[in-house]
């Protein structure tokens, strides 16, 4: 085997087993940062070793017990005093004789449990949201953070130092590494949809920038949300929030045209949405709905999205029901934001006039004094409308307050063509 | 990207399911493999296939249309059942298969195909074929 291709081999070994190994580790140091530096080292002494050797028969354990070694070997080396290291040692000690088979099955029966607890510690609300989604991203997603930084379009020193900072804080804040149970799991687990979505978003709307979508952080979410609802199977929001992503994933290749331009979604040509992602959004939501989860939040902007990709052509959209589901939306989760997706289906279900109507008392809300959809809805209820005139200056409005190029394009284009 | 898995059919596969001790053994490592690939997030697929003595086959010059029966001749070239992976590369989809415990009773092959990805097609198709392509994929056309 060439050198890089054995590389390549075990970068994509390290790839599968790294979250496992990191929760793992982590629950047993009780340190993030630690637990992330051991699986590090066990990857460099695996390049060293595996293009001599080859690759084990069971590579993950052959890294954990490489990793637990190294930590034995940090913990005496600074003579750790503490008790709580002196235990952990101790812990230690007692496994890493241990062969192969036994840490294998060792891994195999808590790996759940410890990764579970590991996504929840990442998106721990200590952290800002932009550090919870940095810190997934390269704890659970095994992405460098040159990745991470391109993704999110910032330099790579300030994300490392955002992942710097973010484990200094879990381990100041002395955590258990324990999967929340009971009241504290519902409390935090909107934390981590959050940021999984946050995520998807970041890929999908692309909030700056050329590109109108980084697909690469979309299917990144996605993975996240499926390994998600395979550690929380009874968890409805965790099949919502999947649902959600993958119906609105089927789109990515409508959503732009050949030139890069932005396609609306009632213009978009439906034979590129991506049926086989339709059909693992629409069985997700079914699985959600029956676990009794009808009315959360992911659950219903799933079904919301599944109303689009059940119309064959835009004409058969259910506008009707999308505003009943924005009704239900608004009393789980009150936002300026779904009263004007609510507005824009009251104009496709029952005419421009509604829309307007709806519009008045949207547009006195502060918080969306800046936000380029409400101009872009209202410029397009006056275009329906026939009010070219004041159309225009709302398009117009709106591609001045957008920070995607490709959208603002797009407004400036329905700008233009309300003549004048 | 997304890569295509094929099992390779076996002279034992075409010969259907036979309920022994060792295929249920088979069936047994198999499912726990099949659920790895949900818990990794990386399965969107995957389905066993009947012989090929249930399927047909059409053959394809000019204008003429010939439908031919199974079972079809190179056993070893057909397909038992595939999978359809969502993986970062081509490494890492090696390695999975290299996971997979054996699918067959006796020696057997899988075969990875990366998938063709929009940006492939763009290249190489000019904009009608890619509108025709499109009509004949999705039935209905939108506007």
């Amino acid at each position: 085997m060439a050198a890089t291709e054995a590389h390549q081999a075990i970068e994509a070994v390290f790839r599968i087993e790294q979250a496992k190994l990191i929760a793992g580790l982590a629950r047993m140091v009780r340190d993030v940062g630690l637990a992330e530096e051991l699986a590090q080292d066990a990857l460099v002494t695996a390049l060293a070793e595996w293009p001599k050797t080859g690759v084990p028969d069971k590579p993950g354990a052959w890294l954990m017990a490489t990793a637990k070694r190294r930590a034995i070997d940090i913990f005496r080396r600074f003579k750790m005093v503490e008790r709580k290291h002196a235990e952990i040692g101790r812990e230690l000690d007692e496994t890493a004789g241990s062969d192969l088979e036994v840490i294998e099955a060792a891994l195999d029966d808590d790996v759940g449990d410890e990764l579970l607890s590991l996504i929840f510690t990442a998106c721990h609300p200590v952290l800002p949201p932009e550090a919870r989604a940095a810190l997934t991203l390269r704890l659970i997603g095994g992405l460098t953070t040159d990745e991470i930084a391109r993704a999110f379009l910032a330099a790579e020193p300030s994300i490392a130092q955002r992942i710097v900072r973010a484990k200094k804080t879990l381990g100041e804040a002395g955590l258990a590494y324990e999967v929340p149970r009971g009241k504290e799991r519902d409390a935090r687990l909107p934390s981590v949809l959050g940021v999984i979505y946050l995520i998807f978003n970041e890929g999908y709307a692309a909030t700056a920038g050329e590109d109108l979508v980084r697909p690469a952080l979309c299917m990144e979410a996605q993975r996240l949300g499926r390994i998600l609802t395979g550690l929380m199977p009874d968890e409805p929001e965790v099949f919502g929030l999947l649902a959600l992503m993958e119906i609105q994933a089927s789109r990515l290749a409508a959503r732009t045209g050949p030139d890069g331009a932005f396609v609306p979604i009632t213009e978009q040509n439906r034979a590129r949405w991506d049926q086989l992602l339709i059909r693992r959004g629409l069985a997700a939501l079914t699985r959600a709905e029956a676990l009794g989860g009808a009315d959360g939040p992911y659950v219903l902007q799933a079904a919301l999205a599944a109303c689009h990709a059940r119309a064959r052509k835009a004409e058969d959209t259910d506008w009707k029901k999308i505003v009943s589901l924005y009704d239900t939306l608004r009393t789980v989760m009150p936002s300026p934001v779904v009263d004007l997706n609510r507005a824009i289906a009251n104009s496709m279900a029952f005419g421009p006039e509604a829309g307007l109507t709806e519009l008045g008392a949207i547009e006195q809300v502060a918080a969306l004094q800046d936000y380029a959809p409400l101009p872009a809805a209202k410029g397009d209820f006056l275009f329906r409308a026939g009010r070219f005139a004041d159309a225009k200056a709302q398009f117009e409005r709106a591609a001045a307050l957008t920070r995607n190029e490709r959208e603002k394009a797009f407004l400036l284009g329905r700008a233009g063509a309300c003549g004048g | 990207m997304r890569v295509m898995v094929f099992v390779k059919a076996t002279e034992d596969s075409e010969e259907g399911i036979k309920p022994t001790a060792e295929t249920a053994e088979m069936f047994v490592a198999m499912g726990k493999f099949n659920e790895e690939l949900v818990k990794a997030g990386i399965m969107l697929a995957g389905d066993g296939l009947k012989p090929s003595s249930q399927g047909k086959r059409v053959a394809f010059d000019g204008p003429s249309r010939t439908v031919i029966d199974g079972p079809f001749a190179e056993t070893r070239e057909l397909v038992a059942g595939y999978w359809l992976w969502e993986v970062k590369d081509m490494a890492e989809a090696v390695e999975w298969v290299k996971r997979c415990p054996n699918p067959m009773l006796g020696p057997s092959e899988i075969e990875i195909r990366p998938l063709y990805e929009m940006a492939d097609l763009a290249e190489a198709m000019p904009p009608e074929a890619t509108e025709i392509h499109d009509r004949v994929r999705g039935q209905t056309k939108g506007k």
